[in-house]
């Protein structure tokens, strides 16, 4: 979308994530304007899973490659960043063990598995929340790409690859705590995970993150690379003939989307407090896909949005109706496919064009909702 | 059968023998041709006749089971996959308009220019006024001067046509290779693309394989009209049309 559009979204997203943070830690408790802890880490959650849903926009909006594996990405950061908070336990778990976390002292393991080793360094933690996603990517891109695998048979395997994870994790014997995953974090660099200063301060960081997530999509989308990257979304064999190489351009935006992915992903474990092999599951990624298509694919602003909105209802109705809330979901996505094919941002534009009867500049929205 | 010229400074395109069969059915059967530089050529046919399949193995979609295509002195095509060859200078006009959409007549053409194609550079690149230059010289030949903020999607089939035209000029190749570019275009549209053809080929080599007779014959260049798979006859478009054999295949039927 336009300029403006990007400003605002900064502006709200920044300014809004200052404004709550301000009124938890300044405003007494029994304060009208006090915002509770819980309803803080809750928004840090939603900005996660706008940071997923903007890394899926970058690739299926722009690349047309529709990831049904996104999540996996997002829950390798999570991993990561699990893997560091668990060090930091240190002697303050149940059985008080310096060296191991307690599921493993729990699985009689005797010594740290060398995977484990660097991960009570926060720094290393963080890189790692980057690499090991982006390397996956760039792996499992560079096949499927290279072998011209595109449309369905590629969302096909993307899901295989996120379902083979899930299995994965599940194992007691792969280190990561199984079916139970990580959790009991007690600190993160040094500060209380518990306290409201510290929470009020992971919300405004991923607003931060999403901001520069934001702008860095922003800068590739609108580049000469993204004007490429849309003409191979749209005629990739005319890309080809024109001595470009798609998979090149592909595997990139991949590789991009997967380590901002695994950024959203460090940031959600500190805030909802626990990493299980469930954030593999398919039907999350699929869950992030229906973002995407609410808020308006490649729109960059529009998935935002659509993260934001979709889980204020997630929130809401599995609280007050517990059993809708899949119905609701799937009622949705078929709205919004049949109806509002450019989601929410697109019915705005779709508006002022009409204002206009100008063709807006910048980006342009795909013509068509789904490869 | 074409003469068979030994592969010299003077060919630019040498297809030797070339085989192509798709589940038995032989698209191309041992074809051979030789273009010259400089050369405009005619393909014509019937449907089936292979001239597409050609243009395939020509820019790399589809490997020959059979044969050799050499470009220019020594280069064998054959070995090379569809961006290499079109960096080598083999440009490619599809038979349905394919442009970019929803990008303008201008991004399209910047997209075509000749350049570093890598992402590396694309990342980074900025319009130069170098590049500017060449779009407008382009924009002039291909007529669409005025239309070069429009978005390739609000053009007409005719104008879709000379964009995608344009864009293989942007990309400055040796040899141009043009399928069926007046189909579904009004009689002035047609008239309009075959001087466009023309002061093409000034500068470069191009085939065009076309249906539209009156278009062939207004075009007025040497002619090979293949028919199951391989060449039926050669010449010019009198020529070939007075090939009883021409006659039988496309008038007998």
């Amino acid at each position: 979308m336009s300029r403006t559009s990007t400003a605002i979204c900064l502006g709200v997203v920044l300014g809004g994530a200052a404004l709550m943070a301000a009124l938890n830690l300044m405003t007494p408790a029994d304060s009208a304007v006090h915002v509770p802890t819980y309803v803080v880490s809750l928004f840090g959650k939603y900005l996660c899973f706008a940071i997923l849903a903007l890394a899926l926009d970058l690739v299926w909006g722009f690349a047309g490659i529709l990831s049904l594996g996104h999540a996996a990405f997002f829950a390798l950061g999570g991993y990561a960043m699990g893997m560091y908070l668990m060090r930091e336990i240190g002697t303050r778990g149940v059985y008080g063990n310096p060296n191991l976390p307690d599921f493993m002292v729990f699985l009689n393991w005797k010594e740290l598995p060398w995977y484990w080793y660097g991960f009570g360094n926060p720094a290393f933690a963080m890189l790692m929340a980057m690499v090991v996603p982006g390397v996956l990517a760039l792996v499992f891109g560079w096949l499927a790409f290279r072998s011209r695998v595109s449309g369905v048979y590629l969302s096909i395997i993307t899901q295989a690859l996120t379902y083979a994870l899930l299995l994965a994790f599940f194992r007691n014997d792969m280190g990561f705590g199984g079916n139970n995953g990580m959790t009991d974090f007690k600190d993160m660099f040094g500060l209380p995970l518990q306290s409201d200063a510290t929470r009020s301060g992971l919300l405004v960081a991923t607003a931060m993150f999403l901001a520069a997530a934001l702008l860095l999509s922003r800068g590739v989308v609108t580049s000469r690379f993204g004007k490429v990257l849309i003409a191979v979304r749209d005629a990739e064999s005319r890309t080809r003939f024109l001595a470009y190489r798609p998979e090149n351009y592909k595997l990139f935006v991949f590789v991009l989307s997967a380590v901002m992915a695994g950024i959203g992903g460090a940031l959600y474990v500190p805030q909802v407090g626990i990493i299980n092999p469930s954030e593999f599951s398919p039907a999350n990624s699929i869950e992030a896909v229906i973002w995407v298509a609410v808020g308006g694919r490649g729109t960059l602003v529009g998935p935002i949005i659509g993260a934001v909105m979709v889980n204020l209802g997630k929130t809401y109705l599995t609280g007050a109706l517990p059993e809708v809330w899949l119905f609701a979901l799937g009622f949705l996505f078929i709205l919004v496919t049949l109806l509002l094919p450019k989601g929410i941002v697109g019915l705005f534009a779709r508006r002022r064009a009409k204002r206009e009867m100008s063709p807006t500049p910048g980006i342009v929205l795909p013509a068509e909702p789904a490869e | 059968m074409s003469g068979v010229v030994g592969k010299n400074a003077e060919t630019l395109l040498y297809l030797d023998g070339v085989s192509v069969s798709f589940d038995g059915f032989k698209a191309l059967n041992s074809l051979s041709l030789v273009l010259v530089p400089g050369e405009m050529r005619a393909v014509i046919g019937p449907n089936g006749a292979g001239k597409t399949t050609m243009m395939d193995v020509i820019t790399g979609k589809t490997r020959p089971d059979e044969g050799r295509v050499v470009f220019g002195r020594d280069t064998d095509l054959t070995r090379l996959d569809e961006p290499a060859i079109a960096t080598l200078g083999i440009g490619r006009k599809f038979q349905k308009p394919t442009v970019f959409e929803p990008h303008t007549v201008w991004d399209n053409l910047l997209l075509a220019l000749s350049g570093d194609r890598r992402p590396r550079f694309t990342l980074w690149a900025r319009e130069s006024s170098e590049e500017q230059d060449r779009i407008e010289a382009i924009l002039k030949t291909i007529r669409l001067g005025d239309a070069r903020k429009r978005r390739a999607s609000e053009l007409s089939h005719g104008q879709k046509q000379w964009l995608e035209i344009g864009m293989l000029l942007a990309q400055e190749p040796q040899l141009l290779l043009v399928d069926e570019p007046v189909a579904g275009m009004t009689d002035s549209e047609t008239a309009q693309t075959a001087d466009l053809l023309r002061e093409i080929n000034r500068t470069r080599s191009v085939v065009v394989v076309e249906h539209d007779m009156a278009f062939v014959r207004a075009l007025a260049v040497k002619v090979t009209v293949l028919h199951e798979g391989s060449v039926l006859s050669e010449g010019s478009i009198d020529h070939v049309s007075e090939d009883p054999r021409v006659v039988e295949v496309y008038l007998g039927r």
